[in-house]
């Protein structure tokens, strides 16, 4: 009668032998606090491709969260802190405000936000997200981090002045003074290309002339032709700057432009947070660990969310906290430094909520140049000639 | 007898002259190890060895130099003398730094694209074990008294203490954002680590694992963003330590009893790693950028001589 009792418990000790085995190893301290990470998107219409060259991706973002999630349990696993990620995908007619209210409910204080302007502007007022802390990892609009801030919204993009400034700071160095400004027909050309105005002007650039693109978009029968006529300008200019975010035409300009003239802007050369040609500051690192997990290289939105779930990371870590409050007044604060791969430590404004970083100057196969560009200065750190400065600021942001 | 009457004759001839040594620096970028003099202030020769070599470190008979190339995948065995390869060792993917035990028989490799350290057996030429650290563990150095390792990973921010008895990590210290490089004192109770990203030295406790002291580096006329501690060396006595400071290029001297910081040194551009000379009189620094090392007289303190030596020198070892 005794031994199939003895056995049992015989059983019963080697599992939970197995279950306590982490906590008897004394490395690995026990995970006695969740930090919950919500991902938020929803799928995107296919655009119609400007060439064959590049397939569409459509999970631009998630896997950088992935990633970033991974990097932030290997420190867990030391610190006892475990973090969870869930992703929320609302589908194409699908609708994102009630994901936000009903599904992500309260269990997840910190959501990764990539969506365009007015749907992240909507969410980040619902009631559902006074409590929460968002991390935009789509937009550059400067509207959103000057009147039309969210003291719940960090954003972790550069945006548009942050560009503009980096591609002005190069033109200004290599003394391209003089511009030949190419604007697109969509809204966000023309928010670019203010963007590059307000660049000029601080950098004592001149636009010498500005023209709207109205030709047809399929280019690759007229583009010779057109962009030959299109660029014969009263004006001499060194460097034709063009604003065109969606990629409907500024690939055709180069070699084309009636005088041989450089191409800088949304095409040729470009201003982005992140490129596959940047490998300095342990880049090929994080390049490579990316490619593993992905299959793809990493894309700016992946660069974000990593960022994103980073920041979330560091800042659990240092104040051993999963606290919205906390963690929030920590990321704020000068002693947040997060490693961004890029030179600088990254950290955030404390005026908009912009995390401020180097941006990346990049032709299609080489990094052309890293701004802040040596030689713009500033008092506090060279990373604000940037975008909006404190100053500069419209934003109205209290903690 | 009558030999080491000479000898000692030839000791005393030498010494107005100060010995001789040879100072080796690897460039990444010109896959090439650069071979010095530094009292005459010249390059001596450039020799091929392999795709991006980055760490290198000399054995303790001065007989062998060991090279992780990188782009290669391997860590070469090089002679000293003849500068030709004697062998290879399993490094794991991509290294690049690594630390060799007092005895010579051990290498602690950190490779970082897999989060974790190998432990090589140089006799067999075997990798022994791997230990899995945080994520990117970069650092690495091997106490005195062969008691620890320590591993330090530049996403996880920690230091890993590994016990070189059961090759086991028994702690960890958090510490300041990207740490980059250690350095123990001679006496084993202290491991100096810096953080690139948090611009700091932080020296912790052997004994308790914990941070006694944060040393915050400031410089006038630069911007903290751009001081970014690297490579850091503590001399003999425990007087002084040296960091140098990446694109700030400087060199930090630190008081390593008060550890008030005495003097910024500078030095080349964006300054990455440092060696003492043997008698610990002088010491070189790699200067990335600028392609060249700087050679600090410590005794006066002052940056004496720079010599160029080729694009991207990386790490420097010196042989008497």
């Amino acid at each position: 009668m005794m031994r199939p009792i003895s056995l049992f418990l015989h059983i019963i000790f080697k599992f939970l032998f197995i279950i306590y085995l982490p906590s008897v190893n004394l490395v690995y301290a026990a995970a006695k606090q969740t930090v919950n990470v919500a991902y938020l998107t929803q799928e995107q219409k296919i655009p119609p491709p400007l060439s064959n060259l590049d397939a569409f991706i459509k999970d631009k973002g998630v896997l950088g969260a992935e990633l970033a999630i991974d990097d932030n349990n290997t420190t867990g696993e030391f610190t006892g802190q475990r973090f969870v990620l869930k992703k929320f995908i609302v589908p194409l007619e699908g609708n994102v405000v009630d994901t936000f209210s009903k599904d992500i409910g309260d269990q997840y204080p910190y959501v990764v936000v990539n969506l365009p302007a007015d749907l992240l502007n909507k969410i980040a007022d619902l009631p559902a997200a006074k409590q929460k802390l968002l991390f935009d990892v789509a937009t550059v609009d400067d509207a959103l981090r000057n009147e039309q801030c969210r003291n719940n919204v960090t954003h972790i993009l550069p945006n548009r002045a942050m560009r503009a400034d980096a591609l002005a700071q190069y033109m200004m160095k290599k003394r391209w003074d003089k511009w030949f400004l190419v604007i697109g027909a969509t809204q966000e050309d023309g928010l670019f290309a203010d963007a590059l105005k307000r660049a000029a002007k601080r950098f004592g650039m001149k636009i010498v002339e500005e023209k709207t693109w109205e030709h047809t978009y399929d280019a690759r029968r007229t583009a010779q032709s057109d962009v030959a006529v299109f660029t014969q300008i009263d004006d001499d200019y060194d460097v034709l700057v063009v604003a065109d975010e969606q990629g409907q035409f500024g690939e055709y300009l180069e070699y084309r432009t009636w005088n041989a003239r450089p191409v800088i802007g949304t095409q040729g050369l470009i201003a982005t947070a992140w490129h596959r040609t940047h490998e300095q500051w342990g880049a090929v690192q994080i390049q490579n660990r990316f490619k593993e997990q992905a299959g793809r290289w990493m894309e700016e939105q992946d660069y974000g969310a990593y960022l994103a779930v980073r920041a979330i990371g560091e800042a659990a870590t240092r104040t051993k906290s999963n606290e919205v409050n906390k963690l929030k007044d920590y990321m704020l604060s000068d002693a947040f430094a997060l490693q961004g791969y890029k030179g600088n430590p990254l950290s955030f404004r404390s005026w908009d909520g912009q995390l401020r970083q180097p941006v990346l100057l990049a032709a299609p196969r080489s990094l052309v140049a890293v701004a802040p560009i040596e030689g713009f200065l500033h008092p506090k750190t060279e990373l604000d000639t940037l975008g909006y400065d404190q100053p500069e600021s419209t934003c109205k942001w209290s903690k | 007898m009558s030999k080491n009457i000479l000898g000692l004759f030839l000791t005393i001839a030498l010494a107005g002259v100060a010995q001789a040594e040879t100072v080796f620096v690897t460039l990444e970028k010109d896959n090439a190890l650069a071979v010095v003099d530094p009292i005459a202030g010249k390059l001596i020769k450039t020799v091929e060895i392999g795709q991006r070599p980055r760490g290198i470190t000399i054995s303790p008979d001065n007989k062998l130099l060991y090279v992780a190339v990188s782009d290669d995948d391997t860590i070469k065995i090089i002679d000293a003398e003849t500068l030709k390869e004697t062998g290879r060792l399993p490094s794991g993917e991509d290294p690049e730094t690594f630390a060799l035990n007092p005895a010579g028989d051990r290498l602690y490799v950190s490779n970082e694209d897999d989060s974790e350290v190998t432990i090589i057996d140089i006799k067999h030429k075997k990798a022994v074990k791997q230990i899995k650290v945080g994520v990117e563990p970069e650092g690495i150095a091997v106490s005195p008294d062969n008691l620890w390792a320590a591993s330090a990973s530049e996403t996880t921010n920690m230091v890993h203490w590994i016990d070189t008895k059961t090759n086991a990590i028994v702690e960890n210290t958090l510490v300041d954002p990207r740490p980059r490089a250690l350095g123990f004192t001679a006496d084993s109770q202290q491991l100096w680590v810096t953080s690139e990203m948090a611009g700091t030295l932080m020296i912790l406790d052997v004994k308790t694992k914990q941070i006694i002291k944060n040393i915050k580096f400031d410089i006038q006329g630069v911007t903290h963003d751009k001081i970014q501690p690297v490579g850091v060396v503590i001399d003999k006595d425990r007087k002084r330590g040296y960091v140098a400071l990446g694109p700030a290029n400087r060199v930090a001297v630190i008081n390593a009893q008060t550890f008030e910081v005495e003097k910024y040194l500078l030095v080349g551009q964006r300054v990455w790693n440092l060696a003492f000379s043997p008698d610990q009189k002088r010491l070189y620094t790699t200067n990335g950028t600028s392609n060249d090392i700087s050679l600090i007289d410590l005794e006066t303190q002052t940056v004496t001589k720079s010599v160029g030596v080729g694009t991207y020198p990386w790490g420097v070892a010196v042989k008497p």
